[in-house]
């Protein structure tokens, strides 16, 4: 019997303004991508407070996606710009921890772009499975 | 600023302690927020002083800082005040609050910041022993000045963050006092704002002339200090196991937050019931990993505050004085935020009209992180 391959499991915080659409316009374009993603729907990328990542892979999440409008694009102008500077604090805080920060994407993903998001997840979990599960997966002393 | 040079007479604290008295008495200010020494004599704390008859305790020297004065400059200025308070602070607070004015918890109006020249504090229960014993803790610190690097009483340190502080010396402030450079107990050199000055009367004089090079030598001995304590903790917190091990002995007291002046959320999110979970799901979750530790989150804890608060660390050290586990939390936050801070070429504390990185944006930056 093969042994079964690793499936990485990604946590996506995604807005509801671009990235859900594009994924809602993958899903009704009929467009193929891997199963590995559980999408959270956010109103705004500048909404995700850095507490859900952490904990998302402190739980053992093998990856998190966090999905917003592409810069300028904005529902409401500017939540992008300030997600991507948490983000950039989150990454330099997880790096300097110990964490391999390359486990959080950050990503824009307007409605019109349904490919996007299908290329997008489908290029994470490749790069996932290279990088092998979340260490952390099963730890109980955190 | 206005440069001025106060006789002292052997009487450093009281030389001081009358000048203060004075903006009291004359009206410059209509209270100050001082710290005064218990009747027990073996604290001194922050005190908010109407009546100048309360100011016999005064003892503004006293190398110990029971909690920092930015919280309670946030307390007292946060819904507004009519009256002129006079605050004395040393740098990480007075840096502490430039911060919490940038995030709207304090409000500068009515401060008059005076700022002192900080040789280094005590933990509290080093500084009871010191004073119980009869010493005079600030006197004993005080008579090193002249010279620079102030060495702690035999037997006891300073506080950790104190040892890797190269920011010791008023940045801002109304009225500096100034230590470094020149024998206190022959002169005390101030600097005041020019109304200020004036309103005091006192007398334009020249700048202690050893204070540069004392207060360089100083700043490199601390950054020297600071540079082999971020090596050590970058050396231990090479992995995750590296960062459970440092932090192993936490017992999610919430301290560190509760002590922090940048920490000022009114519900901290672990004490919302975000963190409130139905009974069962604690068997989910040991379930699932065959074991899991209680409380649960302790690393969760000390990630999200950083993620929060870390670009507007000023590095007073407030949290490692609260751990009763003696954790080293104010090196892993001075030594992480070094490099966030970094990112946006902001250094907290240093000027009012650069707002905190988290509370602003460039369209044109961090191209690498998508």
């Amino acid at each position: 019997m093969a042994e079964t391959e690793f499936e990485p499991r990604i946590i996506a915080f995604l807005c509801n303004w671009c990235t859900y659409t594009g994924a809602d316009l993958a899903g009704t374009s009929r467009i193929q991508y891997p199963p590995n993603i559980r999408v959270i729907r956010l109103m705004c990328s500048g909404a995700l407070d850095p507490v859900y990542v952490s904990k998302a892979l402190l739980e053992g999440a093998d990856g998190v996606l966090i999905g917003g409008c592409h810069p300028g694009d904005c529902h409401y102008q500017t939540g992008n710009y300030k997600a991507r500077r948490r983000v950039a604090i989150l990454k330099s805080i997880l790096k300097q921890l110990g964490f391999d920060e390359d486990r959080v994407w950050l990503r824009w993903i307007s409605a019109s772009e349904g490919r996007l998001f299908a290329d997008t997840v489908t290029e994470m979990v490749a790069a996932l499975k290279a990088k092998g599960p979340n260490p952390l997966k099963g730890a109980w002393d955190i | 600023m206005m440069h001025s040079v106060l006789k002292t007479d052997g009487a450093p604290s009281g030389t001081i302690h009358a000048l203060l008295r004075r903006l009291l008495e004359e009206g410059v200010v209509d209270a100050l927020l001082v710290p005064l020494r218990v009747a027990s004599g073996d604290n001194t704390v922050q005190t908010l002083v109407r009546d100048a008859h309360r100011l016999a305790a005064l003892d503004v020297f006293a190398p110990v800082m029971p909690v920092t004065t930015a919280r309670l400059v946030s307390a007292i200025t946060m819904t507004g005040i009519k009256e002129r308070v006079g605050v004395v602070m040393r740098d990480c607070e007075i840096r502490a609050v430039v911060e919490l004015v940038k995030l709207q918890q304090a409000k500068a109006d009515n401060l008059l910041i005076i700022g002192v020249d900080c040789p280094g504090t005590y933990e509290v229960p080093d500084y009871a022993d010191l004073m119980r014993s009869g010493l005079d803790a600030a006197g004993e610190l005080l008579a090193q000045a002249a010279a620079g690097s102030p060495q702690p009483h035999a037997g006891k340190a300073f506080r950790t963050a104190c040892q890797m502080c190269e920011k010791f010396t008023p940045s801002h402030g109304d009225l500096r006092i100034h230590l470094f450079g020149d024998d206190p107990k022959e002169r005390i050199h101030v600097e005041a704002a020019d109304e200020l000055a004036e309103k005091l009367r006192l007398e334009a004089g020249p700048p202690a002339q050893a204070r540069e090079k004392v207060v360089a030598e100083m700043t490199r001995q601390r950054a020297e200090t600071r540079d082999r304590l971020f090596a050590s903790f970058r050396e231990r917190v090479k992995d995750i196991q590296g960062l459970q091990a440092y932090l192993s002995t936490c017992i999610r007291c919430h301290n560190c937050m509760v002590n922090c002046p940048i920490c000022y959320c009114k519900e901290c999110i672990f004490r919302t019931p975000i963190f409130d979970h139905e009974s069962e799901k604690y068997q989910q979750w040991a379930a699932r990993k065959g074991a899991v530790r209680l409380p649960t989150d302790t690393l969760l804890f000390h990630i999200t505050r950083l993620n929060h608060m870390v670009t507007s660390c000023v590095g007073c050290g407030m949290c490692d004085s609260a751990c009763p586990s003696h954790l080293p939390i104010a090196t892993m936050f001075r030594a992480v935020g070094q490099e966030v801070q970094a990112l946006f070429g902001y250094v907290p504390g240093r000027s009012l009209d650069e707002p905190p990185p988290v509370a602003t944006f460039r369209e044109d930056e961090l191209e690498g992180i998508q």
